[in-house]
């Protein structure tokens, strides 16, 4: 008998598949549903994208006239030291976020997972000033960090410039990065606590790794290490593209001592109109965030496998 | 047991934890309080640490001597175009590609997977240009409609849709419902957790968006909130109490949303993340 319902469910079910084979592709509706996102998308992601290298070979100017001049712009990107002066900036950056900031994720959120009442609200806390508009963040730093008048200067004694100080510019704009978007690596990192089974620990704990810090090492770390990966992966690329905290806090300066490449590429297109010299450094840029995002995603894997 | 055991230092890393949580937060609370001071307080030493006594001159000031009325108003009309109409595109695509068999469905995955690919910033010449040519700059639809493009939508909604049952669109189409009709009337409710998630994510993003917004917009009365609020030191030097007043205006809505919604913001995040 069982054996009758089972036949009869599965003739049931191939002929349910048969229905679906079979239903026509209904193309009024395809091209309904799937053609708006598509032209958006083919025309301010993939028509730019093809746009941007046929430009770096123009001398377009910001308007788009311009001839072709074959790889005169790349020649003149190799020789043009602000680029070289950008891209070293734009890496410094990155050697002052990237790694700080994700151990300053991991640090706070082992912390946060260690409260239980006060757990949500110092969450919120950590994680308000991800939430607003990097302009604010700017102003408000700008503000606390004044030479005459910030309140930091004022509890510690100091006198220090902190945007304007050649020395210190740079590692101010990369604190008040990391100020405000820790919150983000918190959260990753808190996702990444929760989903790993309380059973882990009861087993590390009768294996007698009971010290916090063995138990960190040998079952937290590595079985954290994906999470880890995506957030290094995910601000590795952003950083890369860093721009507006640099335009606010410093305008690129004291002398030019913080001008990160896409503020060159910025300046290039926008106060000295050269469209295609402009589209270069973009590309060089593309080009490099490619590269190291492949990079990264290998060595990461193997270090998984 | 281990939390009988290990009280003391559970209490230590509490205090610990809040009080660095409030450091951590100290810049807000002190912009806070000089937005509510009188300016010429602003700049005495020592500083004084509560508002005393509380005064809104600084936010009367900026309302009614700066545009920030119209930014706010600007700023509402492009995140919550941006929010519906993205939700909308990528709804109908990920539906499509998720539920209805046709020719050319992968090509098109895959061509928005790739889009991942390739980093914001680095298109805003070609962009200005083309924004340029359709005589957009300083427009609403130049504000937003670069802001449209979001595979990431797609492929969550699309993921979300996979995992929906065969049985029940069969069913629905035994009723004679056609796509659309499923989508908005079956799919759709089924998923309202993800597209509330990812309609906060998309309104706080493009309400907080800087880079594009500040390049497409250069005269003062179509800029959205953000961007303006970098103006107004130019309208009367630097005053501290009114640049904290704008900056505490300017992040107000995005603040409240994630009081309100907090949940929500942390699931849209880590969704659009990858992280889950």
């Amino acid at each position: 008998m069982s054996s009758a319902i089972i036949e009869e469910t599965g003739a049931q079910a191939t002929t349910m598949r048969l229905r679906r084979r079979r239903r026509r592709t209904p193309w009024g509706t395809v091209l309904l549903m799937v053609l708006p996102f598509v032209a958006v998308y083919a025309a301010f992601l993939i028509y730019p994208t093809v746009r941007v290298v046929m430009l770096s070979f123009t001398n377009a100017d910001i308007a788009g006239r311009g001839h072709f001049i074959g790889t005169q712009n790349y020649v003149t990107l190799w020789k043009d030291a602000v680029f070289w002066a950008s891209l070293w900036h734009t890496v410094y950056f990155i050697i002052l976020t990237v790694i700080p900031n994700t151990l300053a994720g991991l640090l706070f959120a082992l912390m946060i997972m260690r409260l239980r009442r006060l757990r949500g609200i110092v969450m919120a806390l950590m994680f308000l000033p991800y939430i607003l508009p990097v302009s604010v963040v700017t102003q408000i730093w700008i503000w606390v960090l004044s030479a005459a008048y910030g309140i930091v200067n004022f509890l510690f004694h100091l006198k220090i410039n902190w945007f304007q100080d050649p020395f210190w510019a740079m590692p101010a704009v990369a604190f008040v990065t990391i100020w405000w978007t820790v919150g983000f690596n918190i959260l990753m990192f808190i996702a990444g606590l929760q989903a790993i089974p309380a059973e882990y620990y009861e087993a590390a704990a009768l294996d007698g790794a009971d010290r916090g810090f063995r138990v960190f090492r040998f079952f937290t770390w590595p079985l954290l290490w994906p999470v880890t990966s995506l957030v290094l992966v995910l601000q590795l690329i952003l950083q890369w593209q860093i721009f507006n905290q640099v335009y606010l806090l410093t305008n690129g300066g004291p002398f030019n001592s913080t001008i990160v490449v896409i503020m060159h590429m910025y300046i290039q297109a926008f106060t000295r109109y050269r469209g295609g010299y402009a589209s270069t450094i973009s590309i060089a840029l593309f080009a490099l965030i490619l590269i190291t995002a492949l990079v990264q995603l290998r060595l990461l894997r193997a270090r998984r496998g | 047991m281990r939390a009988h055991r290990f009280s003391i230092s559970s209490l230590v890393i509490t205090v610990l934890s809040v009080a660095f949580a409030l450091i951590w937060i100290f810049p807000l609370y002190w912009a806070v309080n000089t937005s509510l001071t009188v300016d010429t307080k602003t700049v005495q030493i020592p500083p004084s640490w509560f508002p005393t006594p509380i005064v809104l001159d600084a936010y009367h000031y900026v309302i009614k001597n700066t545009m920030i009325v119209r930014w706010y108003f600007n700023s509402v009309v492009d995140s919550l175009a941006i929010t519906v109409l993205v939700l909308l595109l990528t709804v109908m695509c990920a539906y499509a590609l998720s539920q209805i068999r046709f020719r050319g469905s992968r090509f098109v995955f895959v061509a928005i997977l790739a889009g991942f690919m390739v980093p914001g910033a680095t298109n805003v010449v070609p962009l200005f240009m083309f924004m340029n040519k359709l005589h957009l700059v300083n427009s609403y639809w130049g504000v937003i409609l670069p802001q449209l493009v979001s595979p990431l939508a797609v492929v969550i909604y699309k993921q979300f849709f996979d995992q929906m049952p065969l049985e029940l669109s069969d069913a629905a189409h035994m009723d004679g419902a056609g796509e659309m009709r499923i989508l908005f009337r079956l799919f759709l409710p089924l998923n309202w957790g993800i597209t509330w998630a990812l309609a906060i994510v998309l309104f706080i993003g493009s309400w907080n968006n800087f880079f594009w917004p500040f390049i497409v917009t250069n005269s003062t009365p179509m800029m959205t909130i953000p961007i303006g609020i970098t103006q107004v030191q130019s309208w009367y030097g630097i005053a501290y109490s009114r640049q904290m007043a704008s900056a505490v205006l300017a992040a107000l809505p995005t603040a409240i949303l994630y009081i309100i919604f907090q949940r929500r913001v942390a699931e849209g995040v880590a969704i659009t993340s990858g992280i889950k």
